[in-house]
């Protein structure tokens, strides 16, 4: 879960970098341009079989930890104590992934099969033709409800993050007086300042 | 003061089991938990009922005996042992529900008596060292810096009563297993058997039946000696480089 964790962490700030690209004010230029480079670059491409192989074992994984880990309790109890002794994101991490996978199912049909398989308009820029993904993601965005099925999953991210950052290292074994304050600030800071951002584009493409 | 019991009744590990109330009138402010719990027997036993069967042993904090789940918390509100936890923690009137630890490796013999051989087993295992026969070495015979063995010696305060696994949601015995394989991991005696224990620990922590370590942090806030998430990390690290040049296949 770590290791693969981390490595979704990397895939995020990518994602996410490129995406900006959204808020540019020419009327999605930079950002087909950048889809095109994402679905053409040999190396993106292989790099992206990595990523999708790393999301199946992230989630298998997820789902075999659940399984084990809920029959290692056979019978409950009748008093839980709440956050008294531990966050409330580290209990329910499994619910979080659960949220993000639908989104991201959801995600994958309005823009990636689109994008590789679905009829797209294209645009053409210095005499080149691209697929114009930037107008299918404007139309998406023009939707209140996509608007907040995006935000509420960035939420789900948001806390998925707050304790998956920090949890990564300590299953990895990093756990020092000197280094953990670190990563904790720095889980902190990644688990608001991505989903936040990630969040601000389509309520700002809904907006304008 | 006046207290609510709302106790785990079970007679035995086939049957079902359920809450019983009782109601004490009488309760010392100075009683510790077990005291109270004593009296109730006491008074049971006279109306020729079954009293409450609960773990005990040392009653001073150091034996790791008695466990009890009370109010959703392993011992108690308080950072230590149920023997140690006094009736002045809880206010006059109040409703305490007791229930026995609860985990597919510590199943119930009877009302909130748990096996915890479980622990045992994973001791056997791995959680010794190999020694020299003959007279007693020198006491200082082996330097050891200061700091280790003070880090060595917080893992040893683990006094194994489970505290970790009923407190974590997955009934993961990491902790537990973390303190015992860090106290002989830091030491030079520990060296010896240092990568065939941290396997053999984490194997048979699987075989009975323990979840997986998920970091909520939860053992480590309610275990009554205080044992801290970094024996975990060391446990990860110690399992890690194992698995890598152990010569187990």
């Amino acid at each position: 879960m770590a290791l693969t964790g981390l490595f979704l962490i990397t895939f995020l700030i990518v994602h996410l970098s490129g995406n900006l690209q959204l808020l540019a004010d020419d009327g999605g230029k930079s950002f087909n341009i950048y889809a095109k480079f994402m679905t053409t670059n040999p190396f993106i491409k292989t790099t992206s079989y990595l990523l999708y192989t790393t999301f199946i074992v992230h989630i298998i994984w997820a789902i075999m930890l659940s399984v084990k880990n809920r029959s290692s309790r056979p019978v409950g109890y009748a008093v839980n104590p709440g956050n008294v002794s531990s966050s409330w994101s580290s209990r329910n991490m499994g619910i979080l992934g659960t949220v993000i996978l639908i989104f991201l199912v959801i995600h994958m049909k309005n823009f990636w099969y689109e994008m590789h398989w679905g009829g797209i308009p294209t645009a053409t820029y210095e005499g080149e033709v691209y697929n114009d993904l930037y107008s299918v993601v404007d139309f998406a965005f023009g939707n209140i409800l996509y608007v907040l099925l995006y935000t509420v999953s960035m939420l789900a991210l948001m806390f998925h993050l707050y304790h998956g950052f920090k949890s990564a290292f300590q299953t990895l074994g990093l756990n020092h007086p000197k280094y953990t304050p670190m990563i904790k600030t720095v889980g902190y800071a990644i688990a608001i300042i991505i989903p936040a951002l990630f969040a601000c584009i389509p309520i700002i493409m809904y907006l304008k | 003061m006046k207290i609510k019991l709302k106790v785990w009744r079970q007679k035995n590990a086939q049957d079902k089991g359920g809450f019983k109330t009782y109601d004490l009138d009488d309760v010392s402010e100075d009683m510790s938990f077990l005291e109270m719990f004593d009296v109730l027997n006491e008074d049971l036993v006279k109306k020729n009922e079954d009293p409450v069967h609960f773990d005990h042993d040392c009653r001073e904090g150091i034996c790791g005996m008695c466990s009890l789940y009370i109010n959703g918390r392993p011992h108690g509100p308080k950072q230590t042992t149920t023997c140690q936890l006094h009736m002045r923690s809880f206010k006059d009137g109040d409703t305490i529900t007791v229930e026995p630890w609860r985990a597919k490796a510590f199943p119930v013999v009877k009302d909130l008596v748990v096996n915890r051989t479980s622990f045992d087993k994973i001791i056997q295992s791995g959680g010794y060292v190999s020694v020299n026969t003959g007279g007693v070495p020198d006491a200082n015979e082996i330097p050891i810096p200061k700091k280790i063995a003070d880090e060595a010696f917080d893992s040893a305060t683990c006094i194994g009563c489970g505290a970790c696994v009923a407190a974590c949601k997955n009934a993961s015995a990491m902790l537990f297993v973390s303190a015992k394989v860090s106290q002989l991991a830091m030491l030079p005696q520990g060296q010896v058997e240092r990568k065939t224990r941290a396997e053999n620990m984490v194997a048979t922590m699987d075989e009975e039946g323990f979840g997986a370590c998920t970091n909520t942090g939860a053992c480590s806030a309610e275990c009554p000696k205080g044992i801290s998430l970094e024996n975990i990390a060391r446990l990860n690290r110690e399992f890690l480089s194992a698995k890598a040049s152990s010569d187990n296949v």
